[in-house]
């Protein structure tokens, strides 16, 4: 069964004058961890506020646990979990008396679904009698996951639930998804961080409102077509910009401490020694040209309209 | 229910731990009521009278005596002089100045005619109208005691009675203005308020994304205020009956139920205009100026309704507070019931359903 369904979902605003999302079509599993992945302004928020009831499509339709995202939203609100992108808990409410007071809101009581958080909450259990507004930013995610899981929803909508958290809550964050996926609970999660899309099921790869691909990470790493090579020098910057006036380079990307190249003509021993010879010759010392397995970042660089 | 009574324990939350707010809430009904109580009384209190007497005979020493007894004047009862007069009205040492010529007694007794000046200040028109206003009709009593200690029959005597307000106290004019002032502000800023502030915040959306009815949540924002507002109220009658000695000559319960019927209608305004603005400082901006400006034009305790020009008394109708002023008026000065007040009532009654609906039909089920 298909828990969320886009058909040529599209979205804009100011009369049309800014496209949020073109003619986006998805499917989503029951039970599937899937992730949004795209930069700021893709259009990852409009499309969660579209299947979480919150805006109109201009046209297309969507459906959510098999109800219709227009004529069924309060079916589809008493239904599913929503974290939006930015903290949006009452800052002036204590950790409990938030949990409780989204709890009676839909409904049930804290006790009820308590083994379904009680890994989460654990975590912020000590600071219960905190204000929300006086949470680290990574305590404040779990906090909203925890308000978001009370009533145990069928599907999760997480927008952006790790930007501005720190690199070792967001690991534990999203150990927790994955037992919350074991519990059956389908979920989707957007995120601007491209290392994240390997650990969900199947992605969709957004950019400017349009879907480029959808897959799961492992078969759209498989899909890239170059062989990839990283390389790396004294000088970065000069390399870049040395690499970026080479003929026989496709493309060059700067990668923290590498820049990712592909070659025009395959990658020949040849055309890579005659390379690195010239860039010797430009002065580059301490170079070191190896071929590398293309994460998700270099697909979406490569799947991106020129 | 259970829903509902723990949004509004929220909102109670919310309130008490912002202490900004509830320094506004309560400390404003006590300022505004000290401030248009005592100090922006135009009553007149011990007014310097420069009395400049060249007769000082029996009748003026009896005049002076008359006007010093009532508590308005301070009789400056010097050897003054024409120049040492005009100095001190120019300093500003006295309101006005009562002259009576050479021989006033003796005029009085044998010509029947006799002439007294007041000079009154009139930088300051209203306090000198009424200085003059006073010190003329201490005169007047003067002349009427003479005459039927004479004997002479008094052609005309007019008796003038103050009903309501015997003591002509401002308070009785202010405290109702500042009861409709101050419910109408607090009602309608905290509510549209509170209500943006969740959108603002981004707390609306989770709230929408819930089984809670959004109507709901708007009705639950307005109860804690409902309560708080009565408080004030309670606040306010207190402080005018103790500190302004102000009673109150109708029914305490009548004043209570009309007065809940109006601030459901200033909080169903306050939902109003939190459905059509989207930051706090619009609805702030829109409840303080477009709120506050009107209730103190149109109310009628700062300006009289009846004399301003019609297209602006047609605009007055709109101002729900000068119904209010006018229930708690005849409610609480002239100690009238319902049956006096009940057209008033009924407007404001629908005034809120009108508002009410309106609300509910601009009430966004979505974000945009």
């Amino acid at each position: 069964m298909k828990d969320v369904v886009l058909e040529h979902i599209t979205k804009s605003y100011n009369k049309g004058a800014v496209r949020a999302v073109e003619d986006v079509s998805l499917e989503v599993d029951k039970g599937e961890l899937f992730g949004l992945i795209g930069p700021d302004g893709a259009g990852k928020t409009s499309i969660f506020r579209i299947l979480t009831t919150l805006l109109l499509a201009d046209s297309g339709s969507a459906a959510v646990h098999g109800f219709d995202v227009v004529k069924d939203f309060r079916a589809i609100r008493s239904r599913v979990g929503y974290m939006p992108g930015r903290f949006s808990l009452y800052q002036d409410l204590t950790v409990e008396e938030n949990l409780s007071f989204f709890a009676t809101v839909f409904n049930t009581s804290i006790q009820e679904n308590y083994d379904l958080i009680k890994d989460i909450y654990e975590h912020i259990e000590p600071f219960k009698k905190r204000r929300a507004g006086k949470l680290s930013g990574g305590m404040k995610q779990k906090l909203a996951l925890c308000c978001a899981l009370i009533h145990r929803p069928e599907v999760l909508f997480l927008d952006e639930p790790t930007t501005g958290v720190d690199a070792v809550s967001r690991k534990e964050f999203w150990g927790m998804l994955r037992r919350l996926k074991e519990q059956g609970i389908t979920i989707l999660v957007s995120t601007p961080y491209m290392d994240e899309a390997t650990l969900c099921e199947r992605i969709a790869l957004i950019q400017n409102g349009r879907i480029m691909s959808v897959e799961t990470p492992d078969n759209i790493i498989a899909s890239y077509p170059h062989a990839l090579y990283a390389i790396r020098s004294e000088n970065m910057n000069a390399l870049l910009h040395d690499l970026r006036r080479a003929g026989e380079v496709a493309s060059s990307h700067s990668f923290g401490d590498h820049h990712h190249i592909t070659f025009r003509a395959g990658g020949e021993e040849a055309v890579q020694q005659n390379l690195l010879q010239r860039l010797r010759e430009a002065g580059h010392r301490e170079l070191s040209l190896q071929p590398i397995r293309p994460t998700i970042e270099d697909c979406f660089i490569q799947q991106m309209p020129a | 229910m259970k829903q509902f009574l723990t949004f509004v324990r929220k909102e109670f939350y919310h309130v008490f731990r912002d202490r900004k707010t509830l320094l506004l809430l309560f400390g404003m009904p006590v300022m505004q009521i000290v401030l248009f109580g005592f100090a922006l009384s135009n009553e007149i209190k011990n007014a310097r009278v420069a009395v400049y007497d060249l007769a000082n005979d029996a009748a003026s020493r009896r005049i002076i005596e008359k006007m010093e007894g009532g508590g308005k004047f301070e009789m400056e009862r010097k050897a003054w002089n024409r120049e040492g007069v005009e100095q001190a009205f120019r300093e500003g040492k006295v309101k006005m100045a009562v002259v009576f010529p050479a021989g006033f007694d003796d005029d009085l007794s044998h010509l029947n005619h006799a002439q007294v000046q007041l000079i009154a200040d009139a930088s300051d028109p209203n306090t000198a109208n009424t200085l003059v206003n006073y010190a003329s009709a201490i005169i007047m009593d003067y002349q009427r005691e003479r005459m039927q200690a004479a004997a002479i029959p008094v052609p005309v005597s007019t008796e003038v009675r103050m009903i309501y307000n015997p003591e002509l106290k401002s308070v009785t004019n202010f405290v109702p203005g500042v009861m409709a002032l101050i419910l109408l502000l607090i009602c309608v800023l905290m509510t549209s308020v509170s209500i943006v502030k969740e959108k603002e915040l981004g707390t609306m959306e989770v709230l929408l994304v819930s089984p809670f009815h959004p109507l709901l949540v708007i009705i639950s924002k307005a109860v804690p205020y409902f309560f708080l507002s009565l408080i004030n109220l309670t606040v306010i009658l207190i402080l005018s009956v103790t500190l302004m000695g102000m009673p109150i000559a109708g029914s305490l319960w009548l004043l209570y139920g009309v007065s809940s019927i109006f601030i459901m209608a200033a909080l169903s305004l306050g939902l109003f205009i939190s459905n059509v603005t989207h930051s706090q400082e619009a609805a702030m901006l829109i409840s303080l100026l477009g709120m506050l400006i009107p209730t103190l034009l149109f109310t009628g305790f700062m300006f009289p309704i009846e004399n301003m020009p019609l297209p602006l008394q047609v605009i007055s109708n709109i101002v729900i507070s000068k119904w209010y002023y006018i229930i708690v008026k005849s409610v609480m000065i002239k100690g009238l019931g319902l049956a006096a007040v009940w057209k008033e009532t009924l407007i404001l009654v629908f005034i809120t359903v009108l508002l009410l609906t309106m609300s509910a039909r601009t009430f966004k089920n979505r974000l945009a």
